[in-house]
C-alpha cells in the first residue's frame, strides 16, 4: 500500500485520479464522488452566475441615463427581481459550500467521502430541478415582486410568474438543507484519528456554522413560500389584510430565513479567507479558537436580528430597538475575525499571490460592508437610507465584495488541487486587481447616491444623479471583464497549465498531502493527524 | 478494505460509524422538519392570538370524536412501529414484517378518517375560497382558521403518505432478508420519522380540535 504513496515534491500525477476514473456521461451524472459532485455544482452555478450577470448588465445599462429609455418600468422590475433571485438562491448560497465545501470538507478531515454520498448527488439534482423551474419562470416572463416576494403584492396582485418561481426556490431550498445536513454529520462522525475539533481547519468550522443555518433556516422559508403559493392559488387569506391576514407576518417569516441566509453566504467565505491569510503569511493563524467560536456566534446571533429589515414595516418601536441592539452584537464576532486576520498578517512573510490579493480585497470590502451595516442597524439613520442605493451598496459589499471575492480567491487557491494544473499567476493577479477596482467603482458611488436619496428599484432617476450612475455602470464593465478573465484562463489552464504537484503553495492541511488531482477515495490509507492546523514556521521567526 | 461487510458503505470504517452517521443524519432531518412545521405553528399562534373568538368558534365545527379516534389510531401505530423496531433488533423477521404491515394499516385508517373529515368540511362549505360560508360574526377570521386547519393537517397527511411509502420499502427489504440483528438501521430511522409525524399530530389535535372545549 505505502509504495503507491510517494513523498512530497513535484511528483508524477498518479495514473488514476477522480477525473480520469471514468469518462462516460453516466460516470459523471451518477457519480457519488464528492469531488465530481463539486464539479457538477461548479459548472451549474457558473451558468447561473452568467444568467444573473446578464440581468445585472441590463440593469446597469438602463441606469446609464436618467430617463427610462432602454426597458419599460415593468421589465425593469422583472430584471432586478430575477437578478436578485438567481444570484442569491442559485449562485451565492450554493457557491462556496456546494463547490469548495463539497470538494474539501471530506478531504480536510481525512475522510473518503461525505457521510451520505447519494444524498449529496440528490442535492445536486434537486438544485438543477429547482434551477430549471426558476429559469423557465424567467423565460416565461419573470417575476416582478422583488426577490423578497413581499405580500400581499406577491400573493394577490402581481401578474407575474410568482408561483412557478416560488416552486423553483422551494425545491432548491432542499438541496441546501441536504448539503448542510451532510456536512454536519460528516464533520461529527467522519474525522480521521487525531483530527480533534480544535485541530480542524477553520474552513471546516465555518462550514459547520453555515450548515447549522442551512438546516434551521431553510425549512422556514420553504413553508413560507408554500403559504404564499397556496394563498395565491387557492385565495386563502393568510397574508392578505383584505381577508384578515397579516402581511407583516410574512416579512417576519421571510427574514427569519433570509437574514441568516446572508450568513450562509458570508460564513464559508470567512472560512476561505482564514485558509488564505495563514498560508500566504506563512504563519499560524492568530487566535484560532476565537475565529472558530466567532463562526458559531455569527450563526446563532444571525437568527436574532431579522427585524432590522423591518424598521419601517410597522413593527413596534420596541421590537425595532431590540433588533437594533442585537444587530450591533453581530459586529463583535465579525470584527473578531477581521482583527485576527490582520494580526496573522503582522510580521508574517506575506506573498502577494492571486488568492492573497482576493483575501486582501475581501478584508477591506467586508469591513466597509460591515461598518455600513451598522448605519443600517441604527434606527434613525436607517429610516433616512431605507430603500435607497445605500442599502444596495451595503449588501453588495458583503455579498459581492465579500462572498464573491472569497469564492474567487478560494477557487484560485484550490484550483491546482481540483484540476492538477496551475493557473497563469500574472493573469490571475491582473484579474484580481480588475475585480477590486471594478467592484469599488461600481458600488462605492451607490453609497453616495443612496445617502443623497436615490431610491432603489426605480428605472428612472433625477438628472443630478447621472454622473455617479455613469461611474457605477463603467465600474460594472470593468468588473465584468474581471470576471470573464478567470473564466478564460482557468479553462485554458486545464489543457496548457503547468502540472501543479501535490502542494504548489507549500501549504499545510490534509488536502495538500494527497495527489493533485486526488484519487477517487482521497487517501490510500486513513491518515493519522498528529499536529495542530496551520503549523507554519512563521511563529518562531516572527518575534524579534 | 476488502473485508468490508456488504451492508457497510465503502467510505465508512466500520458499522458503528455508519450507524452513528445515519442516526445523527436522521435526527438532524427531524430538526429541519420541526422548523418546517414550526413556521405553520408560528402563524397559527399569531392568528389565534389576534382572533381568539373566531378560532374557538371555528374549532367547534371540527368533529372531536373523529379527531380523538384518529389520535388513538396514530398512537397505536407508533406502538406497532416501536414493536417493529424491537423485532428487527431481535432479528425476528416475520414479526418485523407483521408489525410493519400493522403500522401501515393503522396509518391508512388514519388517512381514511381524515378523508371523511375533509369531505364533511367540503359539504359544510368550510373549505377556504370562493364557496366558504361561516354563520356568525367571524366569517373572515374563520377562513384563516380553516386555512391553517387544511395547511397543517394537509402537510401532516402528506408526511403520512410519504411514511407509508417508506414503510412499503421497508417491508420489501424485510421480505428480501436485508435486515439482521447487526444491520437494521433503515427500520430504526424510519421508525424515528414515523414517531415524529405522530408527535406532530399530538400537537395538532389539541390546537385545532380542543379550543375552548372545557366551557
Amino acid at each position: 500500500m505505502s509504495g503507491d504513496t510517494q513523498v512530497m515534491g513535484p511528483r508524477e500525477e498518479p495514473r488514476t485520479n477522480y477525473l480520469n476514473a471514468g469518462y462516460t456521461l453516466q460516470s459523471w451524472l451518477l457519480t457519488t464522488d464528492h469531488k465530481r459532485i463539486a464539479l457538477l455544482y461548479l459548472i451549474t452555478i457558473t451558468l447561473f452566475f452568467m444568467v444573473g450577470g446578464i440581468f445585472a448588465l441590463l440593469i446597469r445599462l438602463e441606469l446609464l441615463t436618467p430617463q427610462g429609455d432602454l426597458v419599460t418600468a415593468d421589465t425593469y422590475n422583472r430584471l432586478f427581481t430575477m437578478h436578485g433571485l438567481i444570484m442569491i438562491f442559485f449562485f451565492l448560497i450554493p457557491s462556496i459550500p456546494a463547490v469548495l465545501g463539497n470538494f474539501l470538507v471530506p478531504i480536510m478531515i481525512g475522510a473518503r467521502d461525505l457521510a451520505f454520498p447519494r444524498i449529496n448527488l440528490l442535492s445536486w439534482y434537486v438544485f438543477v430541478l429547482g434551477g430549471i423551474i426558476a429559469l423557465s419562470a424567467a423565460v416565461a416572463g419573470g417575476v416582478d415582486t422583488g426577490w423578497t416576494f413581499y405580500t400581499p403584492y406577491s400573493s394577490t396582485y402581481s401578474g407575474s410568474h410568482v408561483v412557478l418561481m416560488a416552486i423553483g426556490v422551494f425545491i432548491t431550498g432542499f438541496s441546501s438543507i441536504l448539503t448542510g445536513l451532510n456536512f454536519i454529520v460528516t464533520i461529527h462522525t467522519m474525522r480521521a484519528p487525531g483530527m480533534t475539533w480544535f485541530r480542524l481547519p477553520l474552513f471546516i468550522w465555518a462550514h459547520y456554522a453555515t450548515s447549522i443555518i442551512m438546516i434551521l433556516g431553510t425549512p422556514v422559508i420553504a413553508i413560507t413560500i408554500v403559504l404564499v403559493a397556496l394563498e395565491r392559488v387557492l385565495r386563502l387569506g393568510i397574508f392578505d389584510p383584505a381577508l384578515g391576514g397579516d402581511p407583516i407576518l410574512f416579512q417576519h417569516l421571510f427574514w427569519f430565513y433570509s437574514h441568516p441566509a446572508v450568513y450562509i453566504m458570508i460564513l464559508p467565505s470567512m472560512g476561505v479567507i482564514s485558509e488564505l491569510v495563514t498560508c500566504f503569511s506563512r504563519k499560524r493563524i492568530f487566535g484560532y479558537n476565537f475565529i472558530a467560536y466567532s463562526s458559531l456566534a455569527i450563526a446563532v446571533l444571525g437568527f436574532l436580528v431579522w427585524g432590522h429589515h423591518m424598521f419601517v414595516s410597522g413593527q413596534s418601536i420596541f421590537a425595532g430597538m431590540v433588533f437594533s441592539v442585537l444587530s450591533f452584537l453581530v459586529a463583535i464576532p465579525s470584527a473578531v475575525k477581521v482583527f485576527n486576520w490582520t494580526a496573522t498578517l503582522y510580521k508574517g512573510s506575506i506573498e502577494l499571490s492571486a488568492p492573497m490579493l482576493y483575501a486582501f480585497g475581501f478584508i477591506g470590502l467586508f469591513t466597509i460592508g460591515g461598518l455600513t451595516g451598522l448605519f443600517l442597524a441604527t434606527l434613525a439613520t436607517d429610516v433616512h437610507v431605507t430603500d435607497t442605493y445605500f442599502v444596495v451598496a451595503h449588501f453588495h459589499y458583503i455579498m459581492v465584495g465579500g462572498a464573491l471575492m472569497a469564492y474567487l480567491g478560494g477557487m484560485h487557491f484550490w484550483w491546482p488541487k481540483i484540476t492538477g494544473r496551475l493557473y497563469p499567476e500574472l493573469w490571475a493577479r491582473l484579474a484580481a486587481v480588475l475585480v477590486f477596482i471594478g467592484f469599488n467603482l461600481t458600488f462605492f458611488p451607490q453609497f453616495i447616491l443612496g445617502y443623497l436619496g436615490m431610491p432603489r428599484r426605480y428605472f428612472a432617476y433625477p438628472e443630478e444623479f447621472q454622473a455617479l450612475n455613469v461611474f457605477s455602470t463603467a465600474g460594472a464593465a470593468v468588473l465584468g471583464l474581471g470576471y470573464l478573465l478567470p473564466l478564460a484562463y482557468l479553462l485554458w489552464s486545464l489543457k496548457y497549465g503547468a502540472r501543479a504537484g501535490s502542494n504548489p503553495w507549500d501549504a499545510k492541511g490534509l488536502e495538500w498531502e494527497i495527489a493533485s488531482p486526488p484519487t477517487t477515495f482521497n487517501f490510500e490509507t486513513t491518515p493519522v493527524v498528529t499536529e495542530d492546523a496551520y503549523d507554519y514556521p512563521g511563529e518562531e521567526v516572527a518575534v524579534v | 478494505m476488502s473485508d468490508h461487510p456488504s451492508t457497510l458503505a465503502h467510505h465508512f470504517d466500520d458499522l458503528e460509524q455508519q450507524r452513528a452517521a445515519s442516526s445523527l443524519g436522521m435526527w438532524l432531518f427531524l430538526v429541519t422538519e420541526i422548523m418546517f412545521f414550526g413556521g405553520l405553528f408560528c402563524g397559527y399562534t399569531v392568528y389565534r392570538w389576534m382572533y381568539p373568538g373566531a378560532f374557538a368558534a371555528s374549532s367547534h365545527e371540527l368533529d372531536i370524536w373523529l379527531g380523538a379516534f384518529n389520535t388513538a389510531v396514530l398512537l397505536g401505530s407508533s406502538l406497532t412501529m416501536a414493536l417493529g423496531v424491537y423485532s428487527a433488533q431481535m432479528g425476528r423477521r416475520k414479526a418485523l414484517i407483521a408489525f410493519l404491515l400493522l403500522t401501515m394499516l393503522l396509518g391508512s385508517v388514519f388517512l381514511g378518517i381524515k378523508y371523511v373529515e375533509y369531505g364533511h368540511k367540503f359539504h359544510e362549505h368550510l373549505v377556504p375560497g370562493a364557496h366558504f360560508e361561516f354563520a356568525g360574526p367571524f366569517e373572515r377570521e374563520a377562513q384563516i382558521f380553516f386555512s391553517f386547519y387544511f395547511a397543517m393537517t394537509g402537510m401532516h397527511a402528506l408526511h403520512m403518505v410519504i411514511g407509508l411509502g417508506l414503510l412499503t420499502a421497508l417491508v420489501v427489504m424485510a421480505l428480501r432478508g436485508s435486515f439482521s440483528r447487526e444491520y437494521y438501521t433503515p427500520v430504526d430511522m424510519i421508525g424515528l420519522y414515523w414517531h415524529f409525524v405522530d408527535i406532530v399530530w399530538i400537537f395538532l389535535f389539541p390546537l385545532l380540535y380542543l379550543i375552548d372545549r372545557h366551557k
